[in-house]
């Protein structure tokens, strides 16, 4: 499918770029003088304990928040005057969405292509096609005409990484989107991943405490306690002694290992 | 049309001011579900009832200064509808205290106007409770004009409202117009209150709103199938309720409520023995 109005950029265009970033509640620093940058085609990983200021930093970059100091580009804009927002598919940690609410999964994820498509215009034939493509990579086609209350709490989860999927983002910010979800979601997970990099030349910012899933498919990990521990390939975490995909307890152990 | 009734229709609907009240009425019938299923998921059932106290205000107003006082309860209510929704957006109030503030101000500010200008007298209670069965021609116009304007919107940016109801915090980080859309909804509530609030009367059209989708979220498995039901419900019960006020000299307002409540209570009990869905599935196109 062809990218309407892709943006002429080049391949190692800078999707995130946060410099010397700062952020306080009241006087105590939750991110401190941090930089991270998230480049078109690559997959970054964003890991800390709780409480490193991870969230405080995606609220930063996504421009919810006013850094006090340093400098975020989000799109290579300022993050407040993104226009294109539709550019950046977002997974929130918690969905807000009613538990009661009368909708079917088709239906919600339908609602990640209106910022796309342009929010004023009907959906069109490519546009379902999208949303049902979205559907099938993370494996919810059986499920697609169900409400979206009567799915469990993984599968409700993958809904909303199709809701971002559908808008062919070119950034993808997910905030700790595969905790609690079971072997195979997370492995569809992945494979959509890979696709909307490789196929789309997305960039992905990944927060998550759970990195085995995706382990073998991530450029950078960035390690955050307010500031930042680390920034590199996994392999050179593999050499401090921290193994991401066999055996899952040592990166928590490390993260331990920083409190 | 208004000017050729009676149409030949049967009973109960065989004289003009019947007819005029089926007319009104079915419009009112279909906006007023359609809006609310929007409200409900906001969690703003009851900001219908907030706008009709306010609306209220401006009725009283309308008395004073000698202005027909549908245009200033529509004044006050939109101005009211934005207010609210200032409000809960910036979290200044949590939604029913902001609410609770508008209700009382507006109800008291209306029994303030209207009772300096001779009491409270029969014209109030029309359009406190509604008054379906002497509805004039022009005000089924206006009912008309203002109902079309809320359908047209409401359908058009079905889409987008939905995102917004159901998720603000996504929807304004993916670019949706999260403000905007809360603002237009708040308005066209507003349009929506003043142009029942003749036929079901200020005090319960907030009722018309919500009590089909109720019955809509019984029945139906999606979002638009829940849109289907509530209108579906909602021009069902101004029919019935119509008809009974006919039959049996009932307050129309009361009686239209009465049926949609009826109709929420049945299908609730009679819920095990009709599978949610069966009914009515409609896929996407």
């Amino acid at each position: 499918m062809a990218l309407s109005a892709a943006p002429d950029t080049s391949p190692s265009e800078l999707l995130v770029e946060a410099r010397g970033v700062s952020y306080a509640y009241a006087s105590t620093f939750v991110v401190e003088d941090v930089d991270l940058t998230v480049r078109r085609g690559e997959f970054v990983a964003l890991v800390g304990p709780n409480g490193s200021g991870k969230s405080t930093l995606l609220r930063v970059l996504l421009g919810a928040l006013q850094p006090m100091r340093g400098s975020v580009r989000l799109l290579g804009q300022p993050p407040d005057e993104v226009v294109d927002r539709w550019r950046i598919g977002y997974v929130p940690q918690r969905p807000t969405l009613a538990p009661d609410v009368p909708a079917t999964v088709r239906e919600i994820v339908a609602t990640g292509r209106l910022a796309r498509r342009g929010w004023w215009r009907p959906l069109r034939t490519a546009d379902f096609d999208a949303v049902g493509h979205a559907i099938d990579s993370v494996g919810l086609d059986d499920l697609a005409d169900q409400p979206i209350t009567e799915l469990s709490g993984g599968q409700q989860q993958r809904a909303f990484i199709a809701r971002a999927f559908a808008g062919e983002p070119e950034l993808l910010v997910l905030d700790e989107p595969i905790a609690g979800i079971d072997a195979e979601s997370q492995r569809r997970f992945r494979e959509s991943l890979v696709h909307l990099i490789g196929d789309h030349g997305a960039g992905v910012l990944l927060v998550s405490h759970e990195l085995s899933a995706v382990s073998d498919v991530i450029d950078r990990v960035v390690v955050l306690k307010r500031r930042v521990l680390f920034d590199g390939p996994p392999a050179r975490l593999v050499d401090e002694g921290v193994s991401l995909g066999i055996h899952r307890e040592d990166l928590p152990l490390w993260l331990e290992g920083l409190r | 049309m208004i000017a050729s009734l009676p149409l030949p229709l049967p009973f109960p609907f065989e004289l003009a001011f019947m007819q005029r009240a089926l007319v009104a009425g079915v419009v009112v019938g279909v906006f007023a579900p359609l809006i609310g299923t929007f409200l409900v998921q906001k969690r703003m059932s009851l900001i219908g009832d907030g706008i009709g106290h306010v609306a209220f205000a401006g009725v009283g107003a309308g008395i004073i200064a000698g202005v027909y006082p549908v245009w200033t309860a529509l004044l006050f209510a939109v101005v009211g509808a934005l207010g609210i929704e200032w409000l809960r957006a910036r979290r200044k109030a949590s939604g029913d205290l902001a609410l609770a503030l508008f209700f009382y101000s507006g109800i008291a500010l209306g029994a303030v106007l209207a009772n300096a200008k001779g009491g409270l007298g029969t014209s109030v209670i029309g359009f406190l409770f509604g008054h379906a069965l002497t509805v004039d021609a022009l005000e089924v116009v206006v009912i008309l004009l203002l109902g079309s304007l809320v359908v047209g919107l409401v359908i058009a940016l079905r889409r987008v409202l939905f995102a917004i109801v159901t998720d603000e915090d996504w929807s304004g980080v993916t670019g949706l117009p999260v403000t905007e859309m809360n603002a237009l909804l708040a308005v066209l509530t507003a349009v929506a209150v003043v142009a029942a609030m003749q036929i079901v009367g200020i005090l319960l059209i907030a009722a018309l709103m919500v009590l089909p989708v109720a019955t809509g979220q019984l029945l139906a498995r999606s979002f638009k199938g829940t849109l289907r039901v509530a209108v579906a419900v909602g021009v069902g019960s101004v029919v019935v309720g119509l008809t009974s006020s006919r039959l049996w000299g009932l307050a129309p307002g009361g009686a239209i409520v009465l049926v949609s409540a009826l109709v929420f209570l049945i299908i609730a009990l009679a819920r095990h023995t009709i599978p949610r869905g069966t009914l009515l599935e409609m896929p996407e196109p």
